[in-house]
């Protein structure tokens, strides 16, 4: 891209960004929240993190080598030592070295 | 309260997201210039943009196609829950004044989770309190950003593997929601529909119509999911919802 291309895009994603903090203020500011919103506000977040673990392994590749096991065992790591330490800076710094490590020492 | 005890109170607020932030901003200015990035992307986004996980998701688009429908459904997406957060602010930030645009702009997730935990009552020294939370969790973020890019820029390191960091951030978030949640099913459903998509509609398209499965799936699924009434604020109470939105057909 271009640098004005990327500009752009940014200006898009900032907007967007803006777009979505902000509509619930100015759709419901002066009304009752209907209860399938409420709803939606209870059920939709937790499902769209879901979605977006699995956009984070969109581009492994699991049938060649190293058949995804880096992915793997560095997301296991990250998992297992978030449910022990509740810690997001330390599973995430080791969860990322681990699996530098793995791609640039193990599995070469 | 004079300013300066307001400042200190929101600081003394903010002081368990500084670390946070400056450490996940770094990352961020990290992978921006081990991606390729002038230093000058990292204030220039972490100023305008301020959303965390979005500008992990926004460097891998700046090293896409250009695309703009992409960029903004991309955007949607990953920011959704922000379209949450607002519906439990309504009435905090009501009589906010001018204040309330840049209000609305920094309700990042940590943002939000200080604010609706403010118990101070309305007026004009909590609307200052939750502007100065606002700002300084924002400085917090610019300053991580700042200061990645500057390393990433002034030393180079094998940084094969780096964007994991994100992969990680979510993966966070979603054994956090796990815990906190008494149902699931969302949770699954996320990763099953997805993964389905993925493998039916490719790389390019599953974003979106995992989106409409999910949507078109949880409405179905709303009478076994749906808190009892007890379980939800008070002023939806006594409202019929047959006016509930679209889609719950």
């Amino acid at each position: 891209m271009t640098t004005a291309q990327l500009l752009l895009t940014l200006l898009v994603v900032a907007a967007v960004t803006f777009l979505t903090r902000s509509l619930a203020f100015v759709a419901f500011g002066g009304k009752t929240v209907p209860k399938f919103v409420k709803y939606l506000g209870y059920v939709l977040p937790t499902a769209i993190i879901g979605m977006l673990v699995v956009y984070c392994f969109k581009d492994t590749k699991i049938l060649e080598y190293p058949y995804a096991l880096p992915e793997l065992i560095a997301a296991a790591a990250v998992i297992a030592l978030h449910k022990w330490k509740h810690n997001l800076l330390l599973s995430m710094l080791a969860g990322t070295a681990l699996y530098m490590a793995l791609v640039q020492l193990v599995f070469v | 309260m004079k300013n300066g005890g307001i400042l200190k109170k929101a600081f003394k607020k903010t002081v368990p997201v500084l670390i946070g932030y400056l450490f996940l901003g770094f990352s961020f200015g990290v992978l921006l210039t081990a991606s390729g990035f002038d230093f000058w992307y990292a204030p220039l986004m972490s100023v305008t943009l301020y959303a965390g996980s979005m500008q992990f998701v926004a460097i891998e688009l700046m090293l896409g196609a250009f695309n703009l429908v992409n960029a903004a459904v991309m955007t949607l997406l990953v920011n959704a829950r922000h379209l949450f957060y607002g519906l439990s602010l309504i009435e905090k930030y009501k009589g906010t004044g001018l204040y309330k645009i840049y209000l609305m702009f920094g309700l990042t997730d940590e943002t939000y989770a200080l604010i609706s935990s403010l118990e101070e009552p309305k007026g004009k020294e909590t609307t200052r309190l939750m502007f100065f939370i606002t700002l300084f969790d924002h400085i917090y973020w610019i300053l991580g950003g700042v200061l990645g890019a500057a390393v990433g820029t002034l030393f180079s390191f094998p940084s094969e593997g780096l964007e994991f960091t994100m992969t990680a951030l979510f993966l966070i978030i979603f054994v956090e929601q796990w815990e906190a949640s008494e149902t699931h099913v969302p949770a699954i459903s996320g990763i099953a529909v997805t993964l389905a998509c993925l493998l039916l509609f490719g790389t390019e398209f599953f974003l979106i119509a995992a989106m409409v499965v999910l949507l078109a799936f949880l409405a179905a699924m709303r009478k076994k999911l749906e808190p009892k009434e007890a379980a939800l604020p008070p002023e939806t109470l006594g409202k019929t919802p047959e006016n509930g939105g679209g889609g719950e057909k």
